[in-house]
C-alpha cells in the first residue's frame, strides 16, 4: 500500500490532467445529451406513438457495447476528442428523454387544465408550469446519465480520447510489471471521487431548480 | 351576457354528439347552474364557453361579441375559470398564483400587487401571511377560495366554475357557498356553474339549467319554478322529493303577504281590548309597546280579570323573526313557538305582521299555480287553487314579486 502511495506521488500530476480531462468530455457529452433529450422530450410527451419511437430508438443506442460504437465513429470523426464526445452524447439522451417523458405526463391534468383555462399558451405552459414541476424526475434522470458517462468515458481511451481510460489501458497492457496495478487502482480511484463529486453537483442542483412549493 | 347559439361537439370515436344544438342565453350579473346527471355534457357545455373544447359547430357570444374563432388564449384570459380540483400551481408562491393573469395582461407591478391583496382581503385572508406561501401549507378550504380569487384577479366579467365546492367537506362547502354569494352581491359577475347536486344548484343559481343526454334542456327557469313546477318527469325525478320542502329554504318572510293581525297598545284599557277581540275572530290580540315592538299575545280568558295588568298577562310574544328570514327557518319557529307563529318585526323592531303555519303552506300552494302559470303547465285543471283559503288568512304571494 505505501508502495501505492509513493507512485500516487510521482505521477498525480498525470492523474489530475486525465481526470480533469474525464469530467470535461462527461460534462460536454452531458450538456450536449441534456439539450438534445430535453427538445426530443418536449416534443414527444404528448403523443404516445412518437414518445415509444424515440424512446425505442435511444434506447437501443444505449445497449450498443461502447467499444464498438467508439470503434464505428472512428472513419466518420478520425481519433481523439470528436468521436468521445459523439458517442457519449448518444449515450446520455436515453435516461435523460425517459424521465423528462415520464415527469411531464407525471404533471398532474388538472393543473394543466387549470393552466390552460387561464390563458396561458403551449409554450407558457410547458416554460412556466409543466417543466418546473417535472424538474426533479429531469435531474434526477441527468443524473443517471452523469453516471454512465463516466463509466463509458473510460473507454474512450481506446480511440485515443481524453480521460482516465488511458490508466485502465496501459494497465492492462503492462499486466504483470511493477506499476500494472498501480495505474488501475489510480484511475480507478479518480473515477470514484469524480462520481462522488458529481453526485454532490446533482443533490446541489436538484434543490436549486426544485421550488420550495414541491419539495418534501 | 353569455349566448350559445346551435353548439354541437361529438368527440372522436363516439357515435352520439355530447352536445347537440344547445342554445341558451345567460343573462348579465346572473349564477347560471348547469346541473344534469353525469355524462349528460354539462362539464363539455362549460368547456366549450372558453374553448377548452371546440365545438363542431355553433357560435359563441360574449357581450355580444362573436368569440367562436377569436385567438382562445386571450379569450380565456378575459374569462375566470375555477375547477374542483383547483389546479393552484403547487411550485408558486400565492402571490404567484394570484398574479398569473393580471401578469399575461401586462399589468405593472403595483396594480397587481394592490389587486392581489384586494383579494386576499375579500376572503378574510391576511395578505401578509399569505402571499409568500405555497398552495401545499393551506387548508383545503383556503386552497378553494385561493382557485377562487385567482380567477377573478384580472376582474373578469364572466367566470366559469366547474364544481368549485365539490371536494370540500359540508361544512366547509356550506361557508365557501355563503361566502361566495355574498362576494357575488357586490361583484356581479356572470357566472357559469356546473354541479350535479340539485342542492347546490337551487342554493347557488339566479337561474338553472337542467340538463339531460347531449346536453338538451329540460329546463331552463329560476329555481323556484323548478321546484315548484317541474317542466316534465325527468325534471321532476332529478329535483326529487321533498321539492317544496326545498321551495321553504329559498323563499322569505318577505316574499309572502303577511296577516294583519290585531293589535293594541299596552297601556290600552282592557275593555276596549275586549272589544277588539270580539270584533275580530282571531282569539287573540298582540300588544305592542310604545315603539311598536310585540310584547304580548292576549286572549279573551287572559282578560276575565278586570283590574289585570296588560303588561303581565297571556303569553310572552317571544316568536320574533325578520324579514329576510327564509319559510324553512320560520316554519321550525313556528314548531317550537306556544302560538304556532311568528311576529315579523323590521329593522327597529316595530310590527309588521304575523305568519303561521296556514300562511305558510297557502303561500306554498300559491307559488305553485303562479309557477305552472308562468310556465303555462298546468297540467289539466289538476292544480290545486290555493288562494281561496287564503283570503283571510294571508299567504298569498305578493304581487309585485313574480
Amino acid at each position: 500500500m505505501d508502495l501505492f502511495f509513493t507512485y500516487l506521488q510521482f505521477t498525480y500530476e498525470d492523474l489530475l490532467t486525465q481526470t480533469g480531462e474525464h469530467a470535461l468530455a462527461v460534462g460536454i457529452s452531458l450538456a450536449l445529451g441534456t439539450i438534445v433529450a430535453l427538445t426530443l422530450g418536449c416534443l414527444v410527451y404528448q403523443r404516445e406513438g412518437s414518445a415509444k419511437v424515440a424512446i425505442g430508438i435511444t434506447g437501443t443506442i444505449l445497449t450498443i457495447p461502447s467499444f464498438a460504437l467508439f470503434g464505428l465513429l472512428i472513419p466518420l470523426l478520425g481519433l481523439g476528442w470528436p468521436p468521445t464526445i459523439v458517442a457519449l452524447t448518444l449515450y446520455a439522451v436515453f435516461p435523460i428523454l425517459r424521465n423528462t417523458v415520464t415527469g411531464l405526463r407525471g404533471v398532474d391534468t388538472a393543473i394543466v387544465d387549470s393552466a390552460q383555462g387561464m390563458g396561458l399558451s403551449r409554450r407558457q405552459r410547458l416554460f412556466r408550469i409543466e417543466l418546473p414541476l417535472a424538474a426533479p424526475v429531469i435531474i434526477a434522470g441527468i443524473r443517471v446519465s452523469a453516471l454512465i458517462l463516466i463509466g463509458i468515458a473510460a473507454i474512450a481511451a481506446g480511440v485515443g480520447g481524453p480521460g482516465l481510460g488511458e490508466g485502465f489501458f496501459s494497465g492492462l497492457a503492462r499486466i504483470g510489471s511493477a506499476t500494472a496495478l498501480y495505474l488501475v487502482l489510480g484511475a480507478l480511484l479518480a473515477v470514484m471521487v469524480l462520481a462522488l463529486l458529481f453526485d454532490i453537483g446533482f443533490l446541489v442542483l436538484k434543490r436549486f431548480v426544485t421550488s420550495k412549493g414541491i419539495r418534501n | 351576457m353569455i349566448r350559445l347559439e346551435n353548439l354541437t361537439k361529438t368527440f372522436k370515436g363516439q357515435k352520439d354528439p355530447a352536445v347537440e344544438d344547445l342554445t341558451m342565453e345567460i343573462p348579465e350579473g346572473e349564477i347560471c347552474v348547469l346541473v344534469g346527471p353525469s355524462g349528460c355534457g354539462k362539464t363539455t357545455t362549460m368547456r366549450m364557453i372558453n374553448r377548452l373544447i371546440e365545438p363542431d359547430s355553433g357560435k359563441i357570444f360574449l357581450e355580444d361579441e362573436d368569440v367562436t374563432s377569436v385567438d382562445s388564449d386571450q379569450l380565456r384570459q378575459r374569462i375566470g375559470y375555477v375547477i374542483q380540483q383547483i389546479g393552484l400551481f403547487p411550485h408558486m408562491t400565492i402571490e404567484d398564483n394570484i398574479a398569473t393573469v393580471p401578469r399575461l395582461l401586462g399589468w405593472d407591478k403595483k396594480k397587481t400587487s394592490d389587486r392581489t391583496d384586494e383579494l386576499l382581503e375579500m376572503v378574510g385572508m391576511d395578505p401578509s401571511d399569505y402571499r409568500p406561501r405555497y398552495p401545499k401549507e393551506l387548508s383545503g378550504g383556503q386552497k378553494q377560495r385561493i382557485g377562487v380569487v385567482r380567477a377573478m384577479a384580472a376582474d373578469p366579467s364572466v367566470m366559469l366554475m366547474d364544481e368549485p365546492f365539490g371536494a370540500i367537506d359540508p361544512i366547509t362547502r356550506s361557508r365557501l357557498q355563503n361566502e361566495f354569494l355574498r362576494l357575488q352581491a357586490d361583484i356581479k359577475k356572470t357566472i357559469v356553474f356546473v354541479t350535479h347536486d340539485i342542492e347546490e344548484a337551487i342554493k347557488m343559481g339566479d337561474r338553472i339549467a337542467i340538463l339531460r343526454e347531449r346536453s338538451r334542456i329540460a329546463q331552463y327557469d329560476k329555481p323556484e319554478n323548478i321546484l315548484l313546477a317541474p317542466a316534465d318527469e325527468f325534471v321532476a325525478n332529478f329535483v326529487g322529493s321533498g321539492a317544496s320542502l326545498k321551495r321553504l329554504s329559498l323563499a322569505k318572510l318577505s316574499d309572502i303577504e303577511l296577516i294583519d293581525w290585531p293589535t293594541a297598545d299596552l297601556d290600552t284599557d282592557p275593555d276596549k281590548v275586549r272589544e277588539i277581540l270580539q270584533r275580530s275572530d282571531r282569539g287573540w290580540v298582540l300588544l305592542l309597546d310604545d315603539n311598536r315592538r310585540p310584547q304580548r299575545w292576549v286572549s279573551s280568558d287572559d282578560l276575565e280579570d278586570d283590574d289585570e295588568d296588560l303588561s303581565r298577562t297571556g303569553l310572552r310574544a317571544d316568536s320574533i323573526a325578520h324579514p329576510d328570514t327564509t319559510l324553512s327557518a320560520a316554519l321550525a319557529d313556528m314548531l317550537t313557538s306556544d302560538k304556532s307563529s311568528v311576529i315579523i318585526v323590521d329593522e327597529s323592531g316595530a310590527y309588521e305582521g304575523v305568519a303561521d303555519l296556514e300562511t305558510i303552506t297557502n303561500a306554498t300552494k300559491a307559488m305553485r299555480v303562479e309557477a305552472r302559470a308562468d310556465n303555462g303547465h298546468d297540467r289539466d285543471g289538476t292544480a290545486e287553487t290555493g288562494t281561496e283559503e287564503s283570503e283571510e288568512s294571508g299567504g298569498r304571494l305578493k304581487k309585485d314579486d313574480s
